[in-house]
């Protein structure tokens, strides 16, 4: 069961990804009153990036991008084969650490600050991420994903405030507008493409890759408040992150770029008062 | 490998243009013209882009700049010259501070006309450039096929000579850069 789960994550998440990357600009561009590309058109852009001849600004680049690569999919085969999911979380953090390095192993300065900020949102998301682990923990009795999706009711039921930090946080993890600080899916702001900008052909194409099982596993975490021992949560776990995934879109297309420091602030005390305060009830009841 | 003309991505560089053609390029993007929907991406850096949209004629300091963003950007690559100072150098051709169009320093495959050039025309540049970045990629995988893989460090200043010219793969551009040659002796 757990092999198949990882051989199942390790096919479908960058298709799913692509796939919901491809949906995301479609809906993004008739948000705009536009037609918008194929839904395909991620698969093709990445295709393309392969096709073309390999650029590189230093040749460590490659091999800090193939690691971001493996040990996010790694993360993710930790995630579904029911493994320790503050384990997870902490492999997550590392991989983050890679990108940062591909960042600054350049001369770029808007590659550096991008990776500066990188690092920023990172420290942003975290305490949600981690607190999401310990609500987990405090609710089921273990970190494990494998008997959490085997309770008996929805943790959302229990964890509200810990679903809307997470919520919170995951415009930060995909790098969505008011938070694409590091790099941004939309042209032409002031880093040029920050973290991503000395990377070119194949390793722009490894880091799309790597987007797409990140923002998997990302959803996969926000389906995990959902899923019980019933099956019909599963619908039900689907159907929410496809909601979320759209909430998404809405902020990304009706907001501007906020400062660091406020996103700081403001994910700081989004997690405290949410996820806190959610805590707090969780271990008095107790 | 495959169709890579479903996704051009377009870097756009104003050597010194009045504006007039960088806001009809940007009009491209807007939602009359959407030109997102053929799965065109404004970049705005060189090593991810695959189309060079020049707008405006060419002087003493863009053209290092101009030179320095078609070498950082990644084989296959096309370059499209928008407008007629792009073209030509238009109505600056005989000012003592313009080189002339935007081929004086880069090998150029499409020219746009007009001042300022129209949203279609330049989408019309750009699907024909589009057609030639395909033909260019296929080159190119045939030059990986019997080659093998060529990586190229920007920083390294030896890259572009051990890389050497594959005839076959640079023919196309050859052929334009006679082209060009060809459309100033006319001009004369």
């Amino acid at each position: 069961m757990r092999i198949a789960m990882i051989i199942l994550y390790l096919v479908l998440a960058p298709l799913l990804g692509g796939l919901l990357d491809g949906i995301d600009r479609r809906i993004s561009a008739r948000m705009q009153r536009r037609v918008g590309p194929p839904i395909l058109q991620p698969f093709y852009d990445v295709q393309k990036l392969f096709a073309k001849q390999r650029i590189v600004v230093t040749n460590s680049q490659t091999f800090l991008m193939i690691t971001y690569l493996v040990l996010m999919v790694f993360t993710g085969c930790m995630f579904y084969s029911g493994a320790d999911m503050l384990m997870c979380f902490f492999v997550l953090s590392t991989a983050g650490i890679f990108l940062y390095f591909a960042a600054v192993v350049t001369d770029s300065p808007y590659s550096y600050i991008g990776g500066q900020r990188e690092l920023f949102q990172e420290m942003c998301c975290e305490p949600a991420v981690l607190l999401t682990g310990v609500g987990f923990y405090l609710l089921e009795d273990t970190f494990e994903t494998a008997k959490i999706v085997q309770a008996d009711r929805s943790a959302i039921v229990a964890l509200p405030g810990f679903f809307a930090a997470f919520l919170f946080i995951l415009t930060i993890k995909m790098r969505k507008s008011p938070f694409d600080e590091s790099t941004s899916h939309h042209p032409h702001q002031e880093l040029v493409k920050g973290v991503t900008t000395e990377l070119g052909a194949s390793n722009l194409a490894l880091f799309q890759i790597t987007e797409w099982y990140e923002n998997i596993l990302m959803l996969s975490v926000i389906a995990l408040f959902i899923i019980n021992k019933n099956p019909w949560s599963i619908p039900a776990a689907i159907l929410v992150v496809l909601a979320a995934y759209f909430l998404e879109i809405l902020i990304d297309n009706t907001s501007a770029r906020m400062k660091s420091g406020k996103m700081l602030e403001l994910s700081w005390a989004v997690t405290i008062a949410a996820a806190g305060v959610n805590l707090l009830i969780l271990i008095l009841v107790r | 490998m495959g169709k890579v003309k479903r996704s051009p991505w377009l870097l756009h560089y104003d050597a010194s243009s009045c504006n007039g053609c960088d806001i009809e390029v940007l009009a491209c993007m807007t939602p009359v013209y959407d030109v997102e929907r053929f799965g065109v991406v404004n970049t705005a850096d060189p090593m991810q882009a695959d189309i060079l949209l020049v707008t405006g004629g060419v002087n003493s300091q863009s053209a290092e700049v101009v030179k320095q963003l078609y070498d950082q950007m990644a084989r296959p690559k096309v370059v499209v010259a928008v407008g007629i100072c792009a073209c030509t150098g238009g109505v600056f051709k005989d000012c003592y501070n313009i080189n002339g169009g935007v081929d004086t320093v880069i090998p150029v495959d499409v020219y746009v006309p007009g001042c300022a050039a129209r949203p279609e025309s330049i989408i019309d540049g750009v699907v024909k450039a589009v057609q030639i970045f395909q033909e260019r990629s296929d080159a190119h995988d045939k030059y990986v096929k019997e080659h093998g893989e060529s990586e190229r460090n920007l920083n390294d200043p030896d890259a572009a000579a051990r890389e050497g010219n594959p005839a076959d793969f640079f023919d196309a551009i050859t052929k334009t850069s006679e082209g060009s040659r060809n459309k100033e002796a006319e001009k004369k």
